[in-house]
């Protein structure tokens, strides 16, 4: 019972949310001293499976052709069997939509206690404890989980990737399940709006707009400027509630939560709801015509003017920059 | 179709930061001057219901039921729903922990539908403005043992069952589903909370409630007023934040912006 199970949804690939759940993953199995085993599931991905190979004692990976496309009552389901099997200490999981879906139901299913967009994982006297931001951000709390196993699904980057590899030979085990279909829910068809490009979670820089643009046009501003710094473009819920942009493009409490290196905020005003997404932005800069703003207390540097009169003159400067 | 949406009354997320403050002792927010409001993903998923309703029209006779558990202050929560046109509401009241762990805030909720009857959709917001737990649904769904769908920002009629679409990570999904069926809802452009008519304000403060204790449902209502055995918060803290802003200056406009592009040159260039 000190085994760990990291579960990672294959279509990704092996990028910074999934190095993180892995990297948790192990030093947690290293402070308990129990086995590290990786669930690989959905499509295959033999790249993936070698990746996670290096770093886990053990891989399985549920990639049969009924699992290449996620299903929420089945994949559940899969996920169930193989901890029951394993019998772990903890499960942890990374914060993309499938996760979020999966983890609550497999504690209950599990016996266990499930902790979400967790920040911080630690061992205390036994018990695992987690740090997560609450109330919009405003507080941080520490939560301790009263029953085994611990199912965690953790935020995308706030944990580091595993800095060695070990050198022992992981196989990687492919399970063949007999698969019961739940015809109950299905998933018939999917459409993906930011197709090839990272997930915003992953983003380096990313240029966020707000109510203040008053519309959808300036966005393509804001997107040509994030194209210039290899960085992807977001939004307040404001902005997405007007239909300015998609929804998956809304960073926030009730959005998507971020952690790029550059955070630039158009003419966001920063209310405590928006903050939440962006508390882990290593740099925040604003452009907003109120100093008194409140996204201003967060940002490292700003400017105070109109964004219609910033932006034409800072895609220039930037272009002149980065000759 | 039976539908039941329930809601969460929370301290309004709005606060500024500045007049937000805990107590460490009893782990939980200081109220203070702040407004009760409801958590708006749950508002988002009475108007999805609502929206519903509308679609399938009089012959199917819809009826959505809210449902709430909290203090007596969420009878406010329910009145609103009931402005907003739900059909009728019950409150489960806690007189106990005012924060339960989701695995008690499920099993009192599972209770008290299976009290109010057979059911074809429950309906939840994805996760609330305070604690932002996002596990009620699921733990719900496994309690009433029905599947469970997250993310949801609309429902539609369908030839067999319901047609469901959710967001994704990076676009979204449609779904068929039979019920009965759980679901969180998210916000999208087309589920704004409606505002209710000032006569269905009027109309809804004399609207019957019906109010349940924990004992009237039939669960551990020591285990639910002590707060839950899922998992207990052991501090909560205001994380302290040590930034001052550097406005950019400069005599003209051009220079200022100027300014302001080298400082995001600098930073990603480091990255």
């Amino acid at each position: 019972m000190s085994d760990i199970i990291i579960c990672l949804f294959s279509g990704s690939g092996y990028d910074r949310a999934a190095q993180g759940v892995v990297g948790a993953g192990w030093r947690l199995a290293n402070q308990l001293n129990g086995r590290l085993h990786a669930v690989i599931i959905g499509a295959h991905d033999p790249e993936l499976n070698i990746r996670v190979a290096s770093v886990a004692d053990a891989v399985v990976t549920a990639d049969q052709r009924d699992l290449a496309g996620y299903q929420p009552e089945l994949h559940l389901n899969v996920i169930t069997q193989i901890c029951r099997e394993i019998g772990p200490r903890a499960v942890l999981f990374g914060a993309d939509t499938y996760s979020q879906e999966v983890a609550p139901r497999l504690a209950h299913r599990l016996g266990g206690a499930a902790a979400g967009d967790c920040l911080d994982l630690a061992l205390q006297d036994g018990a695992i404890r987690v740090k997560r931001s609450v109330y919009g951000g405003k507080a941080v709390a520490t939560i301790e989980l009263k029953r085994s196993p611990a199912v965690v699904w953790l935020r995308a980057r706030a944990f580091e990737p595993v800095a060695t590899t070990s050198s022992s030979v992981t196989t990687v085990r492919q399970t063949r399940l007999t698969l019961q279909s739940d015809e109950r829910t299905r998933i018939i068809e999917r459409k993906s709006e930011a197709a090839g490009e990272a997930r915003l979670e992953d983003a380096r820089v990313i240029v966020s707009g707000g109510r203040g643009l008053g519309g959808p046009e300036p966005f393509k501003d804001l997107q040509e400027i994030a194209a210039m710094l290899n960085g992807q473009t977001a939004a307040s819920r404001a902005a997405c509630d007007s239909g300015w942009c998609p929804p998956s493009w809304q960073v926030g409490q009730t959005g998507k939560k971020v952690a790029p290196g550059l955070y630039l905020a158009v003419a966001i005003r920063g209310a405590s709801q928006h903050m939440a997404g962006i508390s882990d932005a290593k740099n925040i800069a604003a452009i907003n015509i109120d100093a008194d703003a409140p996204i201003f207390k967060n940002c490292r540097f700003g400017i105070v003017e109109d964004y219609k009169k910033v932006i034409p003159l800072l895609k220039e400067k930037l272009a002149a920059l980065q000759k | 179709m039976n539908i039941i949406v329930c809601l969460k009354q929370i301290l309004d997320p709005e606060i500024p930061v500045r007049d937000f403050r805990v107590d460490s002792e009893k782990r939980e927010a200081v109220r203070g001057a702040a407004n009760l409001v409801t958590n708006i993903f749950c508002e988002n998923a009475l108007e999805t219901a609502l929206q519903l309703r509308e679609r399938l029209g009089e012959k199917s006779g819809g009826k959505i039921t809210a449902l709430a558990f909290g203090a007596e202050t969420a009878e406010d929560t329910l009145r609103k729903a009931l402005a907003m046109k739900a059909d009728a509401a019950t409150l489960v009241v806690n007189d106990g922990h005012p924060h339960p762990d989701p695995m008690a805030v499920a099993q009192t909720l599972a209770a008290a539908i299976r009290k109010i009857g057979p059911f074809d959709l429950v309906m939840l917001g994805r996760e609330s403005g305070d604690w932002g737990v996002a596990q009620t649904g699921g733990l719900l769904a496994e309690e009433l043992g029905a599947p469970c769908i997250s993310f949801v920002d609309q429902i539609e009629a369908g030839a067999d069952g319901l047609i469901v679409k959710r967001q994704t990570d990076n676009g979204w999904e449609k779904l068929t589903a039979k019920p009965p069926l759980v679901v969180t809802v998210t916000n999208n452009e087309f589920n704004v909370p409606r505002i209710p008519k000032t006569r269905d304000i009027m109309m809804s403060a004399r609207q019957p409630i019906t109010k349940w204790t924990l004992e009237e449902i039939g669960v551990n209502a020591a285990e639910i007023r002590s707060g839950g055995n899922y998992y207990e918060v052991v501090d909560l803290a205001i994380p302290v934040k040590d930034i001052t802003c550097e406005f950019v200056s400069g005599d003209t406009l051009e220079q200022k912006v100027e300014k302001f592009a080298e400082r995001i040159i600098e930073i990603t260039r480091a990255l």
